[in-house]
C-alpha cells in the first residue's frame, strides 16, 4: 500500500547546523505516528518541510506517492493534509463557528465570492465539526475569550475541514492541563479509528505518547534513532541514553521539556 | 567639469539640512518606534526659533549661537511633546502615533503663524561668509562651503555620541531591544525623551542651519517632511549612516535633476526611491522589521454581525431625509453635502482596508486622485461622456492599485505603509510635472458633468447613490466570504495558509478593490469641482483619509463613512474660524489620548453599557 507521507532522505541546514539530517519514514493510512525527541532534535523542522512552510536543503516528501516537495502550505492543504500549531493560531476576530465555517469555504473554493453572506454558509458542516470536537455548546462564542484547551480543539475542527487523509499536529497537548490531554489525545485516537486519517504528531508529554501512539520515532541531533511500537521504544537502550543517560522511560511520569 | 563639480557642492551643501532633520527622524524611530510625522514642524520651528534670535543676538557669534539655541529650545519642544502625548501611544499601533503627531503638526503650523505672521521671513546672511568662492571658475557660495564642513562634523558628533558614549549604548541596546533595555533595569522613559529631545534638536539645527538659504516660511514643515520621507525610507529606519548616504544621493540627484532635467526633477526622486525599495523593502541599511499589531489598542475586535433593525430603521430614515435635501436645503447645503459624500466613500475605502485587512497604506490618496485624474484626462483629452469616465475612473484607480499593491504587499507594518506613500508620492510628482498632459501645478478646469446631471439637485442625487452604493458594496463586502478570508489573513497568516488561503492574493485583491472605490470617488469629485489639481493627490490628503478613519474607529464597520462625514462636517465649521488647524489639532490629540476607540467604537461601548446585561 502507498504509505499517505513519506520523507526522503529529507536534509535542513541552518549554516553549518544540519537541523535535520537525511531523514527518511513512511506512514500508512490510518497510523498514529508520534515524532519525540529532545529539544533542538530537529523535530519542528522535519514538521514545517512536511508542511510546505519550510523548504528542505535537499530530499523529497510525498504525499500518496505524489512528490510535494516546495509546494507552498495552501497547496499543500489542499491535496488533502490538516495542521495544527504549536502556539495555537485561529482567528481572533471572529465567533467559534466562524472559524469553522472559514475553513470550509476554503475548502468550498469560496473565498472570493462577494455576494452571500457568509455566515449562512456551510454552517451545518461546521456545526457538525465542532461537535465532533465537543465545542458544539461554544460555536457562538467570541473566538477571543476562550480558553487555551478549547483553542486547541477549535483548531482541531478547522484542520479536519476538508476531510483530510493526514493530519499532522505539532505539539497538540502543550500547555494544557493533563485531563484535558488525554481528553484531546482520546479524541484524535477516535477521528483515526472512525475515518482513517493518518496522524503524525510531535510530543513532549511521554504519557500522550505512550498512551496514544500506535508507533513512535524518535530523533535525535536531526536524525532518527529509533523507531517502533511504544514497548519497543520504551527497550530500546539508545532512546533511554537521549532522554534519561540511561534511566528508564515509564509512562506516570511526564518528560516535559 | 567645473559647473558639476560646483553642482556637486551645492548638492552637498543642501545634503548638510536634510542629514539633520533624517537622521533625527530616524534615531527616534529606531528607539521608541515611532515615525514622528511632526518632524518636519520641529525643523520648521527651528527656522523661525532661530530667525528670531538672529534678531536679537548681534555680530558672528550671535548667529553661530542664536543656531544653536534654535537647536535646545526645538529640542526640548519635542521633549515636551514626548512627555505630553506621544508617552501615551508607544504601546498602540503606528496609525495612533501618525494621528497624533498629525495632530501636532496641524498646531505647531497655527502657532507658528500666531508668532511669526503669515509672510516668509528672509533669512539673515551668515556674517563673514556673504561672498562665493571660485571653483575652477564657477562661483560656489561660501555658506554653501561652511555647511559641506559643518554636516561631517554633526555626523561625526553622533557618531561618536552613539558609538562611544554610555547613552549611545543605551540608544544602540533599545534599537536592538527595547523590552530587554527595560527588564535591565534602564529607565525607558527618560531614554525615550532624551532620544526625542536629540532628534528634534538635530531638525531644529537644520532648520536654523539653513536660514541664509532658504529662510523661514508656514509650507516647509510639509516640503521638508516629503524629502525627509524620502531618504529616511531609502537609508533604511532607524539607521544614520543610511540617512547620511542617502541625503547626499537625493541632494546631488536633486542638484542635477534641476540642472539637466528640470522637467522631471521629483519623478526621478521618487522612481530612485521606489526603485531601491523594490530591490531592498527595508531601504539600503534597514533592518527587516517585524509588523507590529494593526489595528487599534483596546479590546479584542467583535465578530462582524449584520446592523440590528432600529440602525437599519435610523439609517433608512437618514437616507430619506439626505434624498429630499434639494427640496429643503439651499444651494451651498447641496455642495457641502456632495463634498461629504464624496469624502464619506473614499474614507470608507480606506476603512475597509485598515479595519478588515489590516493593512495601514500611507498613500491611499494616489487611487483617490488617480481616480479623479483619471476622469478629467478622459474627459479632456478623448472627450469621454462623464458616464463612460465615471466608470473607467474607479477601472483605472483600481488597476493602479494592482500594481502598486503588487510591490508594496511584499514588505508588511510600517514599510508597507512607507512603499505605499512613495509610489503615492511617485504619481503626486509625475501629475505634478508632466505639464503638457495634467497641466501641473494649473490642474485640469473646465471638466462638468453630463447635461442631466448638471443641475445641483440632479448631480447631488447621482453622488448620493453611488456614494451610498459604494460605502454599502464595502460594508457588504466584510459580511461575504471575500470579507471573512480578509480578516482570516489578518488575524492568523499562517492558519490561513495552512486551511488554503492564499493571502497575498487576497490582500492584494482587497487593495485593488479599495483602490477603485476611491477612484469612484475621485471621479465624482472631479465632476462636482469642475476641476482636478494635483493636490488630490498630496500626502495631506492621504492623512486626512487615515485620521478619519481613525476617529471614527477602525474596529467597527462604520468607522469609516460616520468618521468622514463628522470630519467634514467640523472641518467646514472649523475653516471659519482663524487658528481652525490649532483647535483640530488638540481635538485629534484629545482623542487619541481619551477616545481611542474612535466615535463609533466609544458610541458602541456607551450602548452596552446602557444595555446593561443585554450583552
Amino acid at each position: 500500500m502507498t504509505p499517505v507521507l513519506e520523507a526522503r532522505h529529507l536534509t535542513r541546514h541552518f549554516g553549518a547546523i544540519r537541523a535535520v539530517d537525511d531523514v527518511s519514514f513512511a506512514l500508512a493510512p490510518g497510523e498514529l505516528l508520534a515524532l519525540i525527541g529532545p529539544n533542538g532534535a530537529g523535530k519542528s523542522t522535519c514538521f514545517n518541510m512536511a508542511m510546505g512552510q519550510l523548504a528542505p536543503s535537499s530530499g523529497q516528501v510525498l504525499l500518496e506517492g505524489r512528490d510535494i516537495t516546495g509546494w507552498p502550505a495552501r497547496r499543500i492543504w489542499r491535496a488533502g493534509v490538516g495542521r495544527t500549531f504549536q502556539i495555537t493560531a485561529t482567528y481572533a476576530s471572529m465567533r467559534v463557528i466562524e472559524n469553522v465555517q472559514m475553513a470550509c469555504l476554503s475548502h468550498h473554493r469560496r473565498t472570493f465570492s462577494l455576494i452571500p453572506r457568509a455566515h449562512r454558509l456551510y454552517r451545518d458542516e461546521a456545526m457538525a465539526l465542532l461537535e465532533t470536537v465537543g465545542m458544539g455548546a461554544q460555536a457562538e462564542r467570541h473566538a477571543a475569550i476562550l480558553a487555551y484547551g478549547d483553542l486547541k480543539r477549535l483548531e482541531l475542527a478547522m484542520a479536519l475541514a476538508h476531510a483530510p487523509r493526514l493530519l499532522l499536529m505539532d505539539e497538540p497537548t502543550a500547555g494544557m492541563a493533563p485531563g484535558e490531554r488525554a481528553a484531546l489525545m482520546e479524541l484524535v485516537a477516535g477521528i483515526v479509528a472512525e475515518r482513517g486519517t493518518a496522524v503524525l504528531f510531535t510530543e513532549h508529554d511521554m504519557d500522550v505518547v505512550f498512551g496514544h501512539a500506535q508507533r513512535i520515532m524518535v530523533m535525535n541531533r536531526g536524525q532518527i534513532i529509533a523507531d517502533g511500537t511504544p514497548q519497543a521504544i520504551r527497550g530500546d537502550a539508545r532512546v533511554r541514553e537521549v532522554y534519561l543517560g540511561g534511566g528508564a522511560i515509564t509512562a506516570g511520569r511526564g518528560a516535559d521539556g | 567639469m567645473g559647473l558639476i563639480l560646483a553642482q556637486l557642492l551645492t548638492g552637498l551643501a543642501n545634503a548638510g539640512a536634510l542629514f539633520m532633520v533624517a537622521s533625527g527622524l530616524s534615531l527616534i524611530f529606531g528607539v521608541t518606534r515611532i515615525v514622528n510625522f511632526a518632524h518636519g514642524s520641529f525643523y520648521m520651528l527651528g527656522a523661525y526659533v532661530g530667525w528670531s534670535a538672529m534678531q536679537v543676538l548681534p555680530g558672528a557669534l550671535g548667529f553661530w549661537g542664536a543656531i544653536l539655541v534654535a537647536g535646545v529650545i526645538v529640542g526640548l519642544v519635542g521633549a515636551a511633546v514626548e512627555m505630553l502625548i506621544l508617552r501615551r501611544v508607544y504601546a498602540a499601533p503606528e496609525l495612533f502615533q501618525l494621528v497624533a503627531t498629525f495632530g501636532v503638526i496641524l498646531v505647531v503650523q497655527d502657532l507658528a503663524l500666531m508668532i511669526w505672521g503669515p509672510t516668509d521671513l528672509l533669512g539673515p546672511r551668515a556674517p563673514g561668509l556673504t561672498g562665493v568662492v571660485r571653483v575652477m571658475g564657477e562661483p560656489v557660495p561660501q555658506y554653501d562651503l561652511a555647511l559641506i564642513a559643518i554636516t561631517p562634523g554633526v555626523a561625526l558628533a553622533l557618531w561618536y555620541l552613539i558609538a562611544k558614549t554610555r547613552v549611545g549604548i543605551l540608544v544602540r541596546a533599545a534599537t536592538q531591544d527595547r523590552e530587554m533595555v527595560g527588564a535591565l533595569g534602564v529607565n525607558q522613559s527618560w531614554l525615550f525623551t532624551g532620544t526625542f529631545f536629540l532628534g528634534c534638536a538635530l531638525a531644529g539645527l537644520g532648520g536654523a542651519l539653513q536660514l541664509p538659504k532658504g529662510g523661514a516660511d508656514l509650507l516647509m514643515d510639509f516640503t521638508i517632511l516629503a524629502q525627509v520621507f524620502v531618504v529616511v525610507v531609502i537609508g533604511g529606519m532607524g539607521s544614520l549612516p543610511g540617512a547620511l548616504i542617502a541625503s547626499v544621493l537625493i541632494s546631488v540627484i536633486n542638484v542635477f535633476g534641476v540642472a539637466y532635467l528640470p522637467q522631471s526633477t521629483l519623478v526621478l526622486t521618487y522612481v530612485v526611491m521606489v526603485a531601491v525599495l523594490i530591490w531592498w523593502p527595508f531601504g539600503l541599511l534597514g533592518r527587516a522589521e517585524v509588523a507590529g499589531e494593526l489595528g487599534q489598542v483596546g479590546a479584542p475586535e467583535e465578530p462582524v454581525r449584520p446592523a440590528g433593525w432600529p440602525v437599519r430603521a435610523g439609517v433608512a430614515a437618514a437616507l430619506v431625509l439626505l434624498a429630499t435635501l434639494p427640496a429643503w436645503g439651499g444651494g451651498f447645503a447641496l455642495v457641502l453635502a456632495t463634498d461629504i459624500l464624496i469624502f464619506c466613500l473614499f474614507a470608507a475605502s480606506l476603512h475597509f482596508l485598515l479595519g478588515q485587512g489590516g493593512l495601514v497604506s500611507f498613500g491611499h490618496a494616489a487611487f483617490y486622485g488617480g481616480g479623479a485624474y483619471v476622469a478629467a484626462l478622459l474627459v479632456r483629452h478623448a472627450d469621454t461622456p462623464m458616464e463612460l469616465a465615471l466608470i473607467l475612473a474607479p477601472l483605472g484607480a483600481g488597476l493602479g492599485a494592482l500594481i502598486v499593491g503588487w510591490v508594496a504587499l511584499r514588505a508588511s507594518g510600517v514599510y508597507f505603509a512607507m512603499l505605499t506613500l512613495a509610489f503615492a508620492q511617485l504619481l503626486w510628482s509625475l501629475v505634478y510635472q508632466w505639464g503638457d498632459v495634467t497641466g501641473g501645478d494649473d490642474g485640469i478646469v473646465g471638466i462638468w458633468p453630463a447635461d442631466w446631471a448638471s443641475g445641483g439637485a440632479a448631480f447631488f442625487w447621482l453622488t448620493l447613490v453611488l456614494c451610498v452604493g459604494g460605502i454599502l458594496v464595502l460594508r457588504h463586502a466584510a459580511h461575504a466570504p471575500f470579507g471573512y478570508a480578509l480578516r482570516a489573513s489578518r488575524d492568523a497568516p499562517l492558519r490561513a495558509e495552512a486551511t488554503g488561503l492564499d493571502t497575498r492574493r487576497i490582500r492584494l485583491v482587497a487593495f485593488a478593490f479599495a483602490g477603485a472605490m476611491a477612484g469612484l470617488a475621485g471621479g465624482l469629485f472631479t465632476f462636482s469641482k469642475g476641476s482636478v489639481f494635483p493636490n488630490e493627490l498630496e500626502i495631506a490628503r492621504s492623512f486626512d483619509a487615515l485620521i478619519v478613519v481613525f476617529l471614527g474607529g477602525v474596529k467597527t464597520l462604520s468607522g469609516g463613512w460616520v468618521g468622514g462625514g463628522v470630519f467634514k462636517s467640523a472641518e467646514d465649521l472649523l475653516t471659519r474660524f482663524d487658528y481652525w488647524r490649532l483647535a483640530l489639532g488638540l481635538l485629534i490629540i484629545a482623542v487619541v489620548i481619551a477616545a481611542p476607540e474612535g466615535i463609533v467604537g466609544t458610541l458602541k461601548r456607551l450602548a452596552r453599557r446602557q444595555g446593561g446585561e443585554d450583552r
